[in-house]
């Protein structure tokens, strides 16, 4: 029966798939007649009938009609890498947070700017002014065949290039005219080309985002979902003049306000899910009492990580360093071919399906910092802190993933250290194993002092899940919470009906009755025993 | 032996749907005060809730007819022969004594259980009413400017509902203290009373 099943699928499979292609071709086939949704084609612009050997010839030309763009990512963060918290007044962004992954961009940039929407960011002497560097590719490419490869300062390549040099490793080069020809509007892929890589490899860092978005199934994003809604990421994340709204540095974590009308001003997050859906979108009145307290995503989003993607939920950067019989970086994978334990790395835990954590947040994050007092005794040091509780009037409960670490720390300056990782110098963790000379290329790259110690320090960082929306029959069922050792066990403050109530008023309540019956039975067997007929 | 016309139908009615309701939200309530898993805490909370809304409604009937009717004196309280009642029930039933008290159309409830049912209608069910509606309508009254700990209405609502299970233990009990163990049992399905 089931084999007969695969079959009648398998076939189906191959009908549609036949369908589809001749639709494409008959799709191709009309394309000329169609016309564009867009009222430009990128292709008959003079500007961009050329051949461009480097990014910033084609920014160039996309600012000769464009001109304000570049000066639009200026004042961004994806631009700036540098955020100051007017809450906190901490100054945070790639360019200053230490994170429990790779730790810092800082001394990192070659390789870490492929994610920069700039071309050349390698130093702190990077000018944030220029507009020819800014990089318009990476966002509005609609070919899906730029790149920017890691080593490069976030360059694409135009030539073939051997990389690293005297490796015997080809870089291929690009089409940027091609490329150039063919820009548009952002789509999941591109956004994807470093959110869902962030952490330096598909699904590691956040959870919610991965390459599985890319073409979601609706199971997976009710929103995204490619045969469905078909959101892309800037249908919620709605940019006006480059600045794309909702960041996890300051994330809005209660929205008191309805939904965004057309015509209405708004300058609320539009990022919300209440900038949709209002304050009252249950049909059911009961739930719509949940609103105040309980952020959608909490029931909306059971599980992260449900793309078949794993995410990393632990770094143990201390078992570092171990070698294979060649000498080379030893590299073990699990049964899914995942690694989980690399020489230059450490070892790590890989999760799928995985139930968040809940606690009450209330938008503001406080981070640590370089040269933040660091007392080991204190392990884990939270590489970041969600702020709030059940009583500021400002929290909501978020489904948060846990990242747990455990990385290089100088136990004489009590401080968290940069490490200098990716290069093909001396002191590169990745190319000579040395923790010593990689913490001070590090630290000397941001002109800190190194004591030359170094020691582990356990570490958690908190991530917000707000993405991987699931449909509404796959939401939470009332007693995931309402429940003794429901999700909510640990969240303090508030009362749950159904997790346990005054312990007091129930054993006495219980007592009561149970001495009630038993004077009743006792009362009815005399009355059995005494009885006359 | 007589017989004697007690119970209205309408009465009747109302005391068996009361009952159904009764033990149905006393079932269902303590699944969602967390106490055991029966029906699973959405199927419990919603017929918890409906239930509630019957029982309002039948409690509205049950206000008119007691009040159109004059039945509302049935449960005048007073302490006349409550002695003989206390002392049936701890002495005279085990020896075969006959009840003290002959129910009438006129006085249909001895003078402890009119007691116990007055103190169930003013004390125990507008505890449960209050404490219930108020937990029902939480956010509403949140948002109203009542600043009431939604932890402090549960446990109101939790010692109403132990004070109803007490009621319910003693009263399903005393309906077996008829002439025969049924006997009242079937005063209430019948309305007739035959233990004269």
């Amino acid at each position: 029966m089931q084999a007969l099943k695969q079959i009648w699928v398998a076939l189906a499979t191959v009908a549609v798939m036949g369908s589809a292609f001749s639709a494409v071709d008959q799709k191709t086939g009309a394309s000329d007649a169609a016309l564009l949704r867009s009222t430009a084609d990128h292709s008959k612009f003079k500007e961009l009938q050329r051949s461009f050997q480097s990014g910033p010839e084609v920014t160039k030309a996309c600012l000769t009609c464009h001109t304000e763009a570049a000066r639009q990512i200026h004042q961004t963060q994806h631009w700036k890498w540098e955020y100051v918290n007017p809450g906190t007044g901490q100054t945070l962004g790639k360019r200053h947070v230490i994170n429990n992954f790779c730790t810092s961009v800082s001394s990192n940039y070659k390789a870490c700017a492929s994610c920069h929407i700039g071309y050349g960011l390698d130093d702190k002497n990077f000018d944030f002014a220029s507009e020819q560097n800014v990089d318009c590719l990476v966002c509005h490419d609609s070919t899906g065949k730029y790149k920017k490869p890691s080593g490069f300062s976030g360059h694409p390549v135009t030539k073939d290039t051997e990389f690293p040099p005297g490796s015997g490793k080809i870089v291929r080069g690009i089409d940027l005219q091609a490329i150039a020809q063919k820009v548009g509007k952002t789509r999941r892929e591109t956004c994807g080309t470093c959110h869902f890589y962030g952490g330096g490899g598909d699904a590691v860092k956040h959870g919610d985002l991965d390459s599985s978005l890319d073409r979601p199934d609706k199971a997976l994003d009710v929103h995204m979902d490619a045969e469905g809604n078909n959101f892309t990421c800037a249908t919620c994340h709605k940019t006006e003049g480059h600045q794309v709204p909702g960041s996890r540095y300051a994330p809005t974590a209660m929205d008191k306000g309805g939904a965004h009308i057309r015509g209405k001003a708004d300058s609320t997050n539009p990022a919300t899910c209440q900038a949709c859906h209002g304050q009252a979108p249950h049909s059911m009145a009961k739930l719509n009492d949940h609103t105040d307290k309980v952020a959608c995503q909490t029931c909306h989003i059971p599980a992260f990580a449900r793309g078949d993607m794993p995410t990393k939920m632990s770094w143990d950067w201390s078992t570092a360093g171990k070698r294979d019989a060649k000498g080379k970086p030893l590299v073990v994978t699990n049964d899914d071919g995942h690694v989980t334990y690399n020489g230059i790395k450490g070892d790590f835990v890989l999760e799928e399906n995985v139930r968040p954590e809940y606690m009450w947040f209330n938008g503001s994050v406080k981070y640590t910092l370089m040269g933040d007092d660091i007392d080991k005794s204190r392990q884990p040091i939270a590489i970041n802190t969600f702020e709030g509780g059940p009583d500021d009037g400002k929290s909501m409960i978020w489904p948060v993933k846990l990242f747990r670490g455990k990385q290089p720390f100088d136990p004489v300056h009590r401080t968290l250290v940069v490490t200098h990782l990716a290069g093909e110098d001396d002191t590169a963790y990745w190319k000579n194993m040395d923790w010593e000379k990689a913490i001070a290329a590090g630290m000397a790259a941001v002109g800190k002092p190194f004591s030359g110690k170094v020691d582990f320090v356990e570490t958690v960082a908190m991530w917000p899940i707000t993405h991987m929306v699931a449909p509404k029959d796959k939401a939470l069922a009332c007693n995931e919470c309402h429940a003794r050792g429901g999700r909510l066990d640990k969240v303090e403050g508030i009362y749950i009906p159904g997790r346990g109530g005054n312990r007091l008023i129930d054993m006495l309540g219980w007592l009561a009755s149970a001495a009630i019956l038993a004077g009743v039975l006792v009362h009815g067997l005399i009355r059995f025993v005494k009885r006359k007929h | 032996m007589g017989r004697v016309y007690i119970f209205t139908r309408f009465e009747r009615l109302w005391h068996w749907i009361q009952a159904v309701l009764i033990i149905g939200m006393l079932l269902t309530g303590f699944e969602i005060h967390g106490s055991y898993h029966l029906l699973g805490f959405e199927q419990a909370h919603r017929v918890h809730t409906l239930s509630v809304w019957a029982f309002i409604g039948l409690w509205v009937f049950a206000m008119f007819w007691h009040l159109t009717t004059g039945e509302w004196r049935q449960y005048i309280p007073t302490m006349k022969n409550i002695d003989k009642i206390v002392r049936f029930y701890a002495v005279g039933i085990f020896k075969g004594e006959p009840h003290p008290f002959k129910p009438t159309r006129e006085r249909k409830h001895n003078p402890m259980q009119a007691q116990t049912y007055l103190g169930v209608t003013v004390v125990v069910t507008p505890l449960l009413w209050l404490s219930g509606l108020a937990y029902l309508f939480y956010n509403e009254l949140t948002a109203a400017g009542y600043r009431i700990d939604l932890g402090t209405i549960a446990t109101v609502h939790t010692m109403g509902a132990f004070l109803m299970l007490a009621f319910l233990i003693g009263h399903i009990y005393l309906g077996t203290t008829g002439h025969t163990p049924l006997a009242h049992f079937r005063a209430m399905f019948t309305g007739w009373d035959d233990d004269h």
